[in-house]
């Protein structure tokens, strides 16, 4: 991203909803950058839609302000944001051909017929989807009718580009390649866009700025490397990834690290997120990952690493990795995963597992 | 052993007699619409167009027939007039006391027609109005409008909100909108809704017998005040004509939908 770029396009300042007593979403200020791709990102109910169609003019704010450019746009209507809007059923006009559908938002822009024709060919070659323009969209397949929604909605320039789940809708394997297919062109249109998703892994993989939102809140913002590696809290580090939470008690500090004692009076060494004062109730927070099993029988001290003993008491196997649950003897079970080196280890198989301080995050609980 | 009839022969007669049971009524209106005797009777001695050709000559049929399309065509028009946007108004927004003024306009669908009937004439004397043609038109709206809500309550509720969020989105006005996504895609219910208005008030007796003036009769009336007289045959003609009247328009009806719903895009 170039430095002219300003940082705060889209700019929501106190923004509310409330829907009668709930409230959908709770007074947030909320930047996302010119051209950047930023993804909100939470479970059904969380407000991120609410967001979006606020910003869309779908939904009145309670209170707050809108701004796109540094202009307020709360009383502009919907019709004349200038905005690309994206479904998670596509929205397709039925009753429409392709090139009707592509070209009606050119309609009402006073472009010429000529220049209609010209801007939809290039929008579906930008969609890879050239010579479909007399087709019917109940023609075309699920992640087809998508790709013509996504030109529908870039051929009008839009100032910013919404999309509020757009691959829900498509089959596993249809959506890993739309994925890349919307984080590609976006790349190459430059065009602000604001992504609603539940799925984490889309979230991680295409954002500029990942949003975690629960509860009408927003739980952090960030690079995709940021939330997942420094989840500011127990929701965010759940949510993003598979994580492990063990109860502790902030002990000494021990440079670079922290040392904490879980409930049995292991003693362990944690990277803090943030200062705590010894005798703090806290959480540590480790990926499933992060951590890596071997044989109890084959086990030797490293310094400076944690180890937690324990039993395989059930395991997934997910081709190249696989998921492993180990009791430790105090009782609580870890979500482990490896990948396999030789053979996979078994259900009832004593281990080890090693990890190191730097993946076991200190939270406040 | 051998069995002589199977269940499902009997069924298959059972059902093949109600259906000459309900139709042969029908058919024999037809048949003797064509015969040519005063006092039809089977065998026919003949075949004749002779009751159709007095049907045509008898003016007061004819004005009757032509009270009936003129109210059938206006009470087709106002109500989807009136039942269009109140369907709109309840599928797509919300405001206090709509499931209460829904009931209501669909209420007329459950009450005896005589109750409305009765109940419109006390009204209209209340406001010390005379029966009209006027008074007419507004019971068969009353009458037909749950129809038209209804169908076009069903389609409107099928037609996802997101197309016409979408074309919002594209810059289209709410009005614009209106007319190129949820009116071309509501099409078919509301020609459904009209023809159904037609068709009830066309075919319309009961309440129809309590709001008719002697000049504005309709058709079913007529022929029920025709039959008190005596049974002539011209009846079983212009019976004939109803049925075709009746039949054929929801089957044409039928067949342009599917031909617009297919819809080539233009």
């Amino acid at each position: 991203m170039t430095q002219e770029r300003d940082p705060a396009f889209v700019r929501f300042a106190g923004i509310e909803k409330k829907y009668g007593r709930v409230v959908a979403v709770k007074p947030m200020d909320l930047e996302i950058p010119e051209g950047s791709l930023v993804t909100l990102l939470g479970p059904s109910g969380c407000g991120k839609t609410t967001l979006l169609r606020m910003l869309a003019g779908l939904e009145t704010p309670t209170q707050g302000d809108i701004y796109i450019r540094g202009k307020r746009i709360n009383d502009t209507p919907i019709h004349k944001r200038n905005l690309g809007m994206i479904f998670q059923n596509y929205a397709l006009f039925p009753h429409k051909t392709i090139f009707e559908n592509i070209a009606f938002g050119l309609k009402y822009r006073g472009v010429s017929k000529t220049d209609m024709q010209k801007k939809a060919e290039k929008a579906l070659e930008t969609v890879r989807l050239p010579g479909v323009g007399n087709r019917m969209p109940s023609q075309l397949s699920g992640g087809q009718q998508q790709r013509i929604a996504l030109a529908r909605a870039i051929v009008i320039e839009p100032d910013v580009l919404l999309m509020d789940e757009p691959l829900s809708a498509l089959d596993e394997n249809l959506r890993e390649d739309m994925r890349r297919e919307i984080d590609n062109l976006q790349q190459q249109l430059g065009v602000t866009t604001i992504f609603v998703t539940h799925d984490q892994r889309e979230a991680l993989s295409m954002s500029d700025k990942v949003v975690v939102m629960k509860d009408g809140f927003i739980q952090q913002q960030g690079t995709p490397e940021e939330v997942y590696n420094n989840s500011a809290n127990h929701f965010v580090a759940d949510f993003l990834g598979h994580s492990n939470f063990m109860v502790a008690v902030v002990g000494e500090k021990k440079s670079p690290f922290l040392e904490a004692r879980l409930a049995d009076n292991t003693l362990c060494l944690v990277s803090p997120a943030e200062d705590f004062a010894a005798g703090a109730k806290a959480e540590i927070v480790i990926r499933a990952q992060k951590m890596t099993l071997g044989y109890k029988t084959d086990f030797t001290r490293q310094a400076e690493m944690n180890y937690f003993f324990g039993k395989i008491v059930d395991r997934s196997y997910m081709g190249g990795e696989v998921s492993y649950f180990v009791e430790l003897a105090q009782g609580q079970v870890l979500h482990v995963i490896n990948f396999v080196k030789r053979a996979p280890y078994r259900r009832g198989d004593e281990v080890y597992i090693q990890v190191d301080p730097f993946h076991c995050r200190l939270l406040a609980p | 052993m051998k069995r002589l009839i199977s269940g499902w022969t009997l069924i298959k007669l059972y059902t093949l007699l109600v259906y000459v049971w309900m139709f042969t009524p029908i058919v024999a209106v037809v048949i003797l619409a064509f015969n040519p005797q005063q006092f039809g009777s089977f065998p026919m001695e003949g075949f004749s167009f002779k009751w159709f050709v007095k049907l045509s000559q008898n003016s007061t049929i004819l004005d009757a027939f032509k009270n009936s399309m003129i109210l059938g065509t206006l009470t087709a028009i106002f109500s989807t007039a009136v039942g269009v946007p109140a369907a709109m108004a309840f599928i797509r927004y919300e405001f206090r006391g709509k499931e209460l003024i829904n009931t209501l306009l669909i209420a007329p669908i459950m009450i005896p027609e005589v109750v409305l009937g009765v109940a419109l004439l006390l009204f209209i004397r209340w406001l010390q109005q005379p029966k009209s043609f006027v008074m007419l038109v507004i019971g068969h709206v009353v009458l037909t409008l749950p129809y038209v809500l209804l169908i076009v309550q069903a389609r409107l509720v099928g037609i996802k909100r997101e197309y016409e969020e979408a074309a919002l989105s594209l810059g289209a006005s709410p009005f614009q909108t209106f007319r190129e996504i949820t009116f071309p895609l509501l099409a078919p219910a509301i020609f459904a809704g009209m023809l159904f208005s037609f068709t009830i008030s066309f075919d319309d007796v009961t309440a129809t017998l309590f709001w008719a003036t002697a000049q504005n009769q309709t058709v079913p009336v007529k022929i029920f005040g025709m039959l008190r007289n005596s049974i002539s045959p011209e009846i079983n003609a212009l019976g004939a004509v109803m049925i075709v009247l009746t039949v054929s328009t929801p089957l044409l009806a039928g067949y342009l939908t599917r031909r617009f719903a297919r819809g080539t895009g233009k």
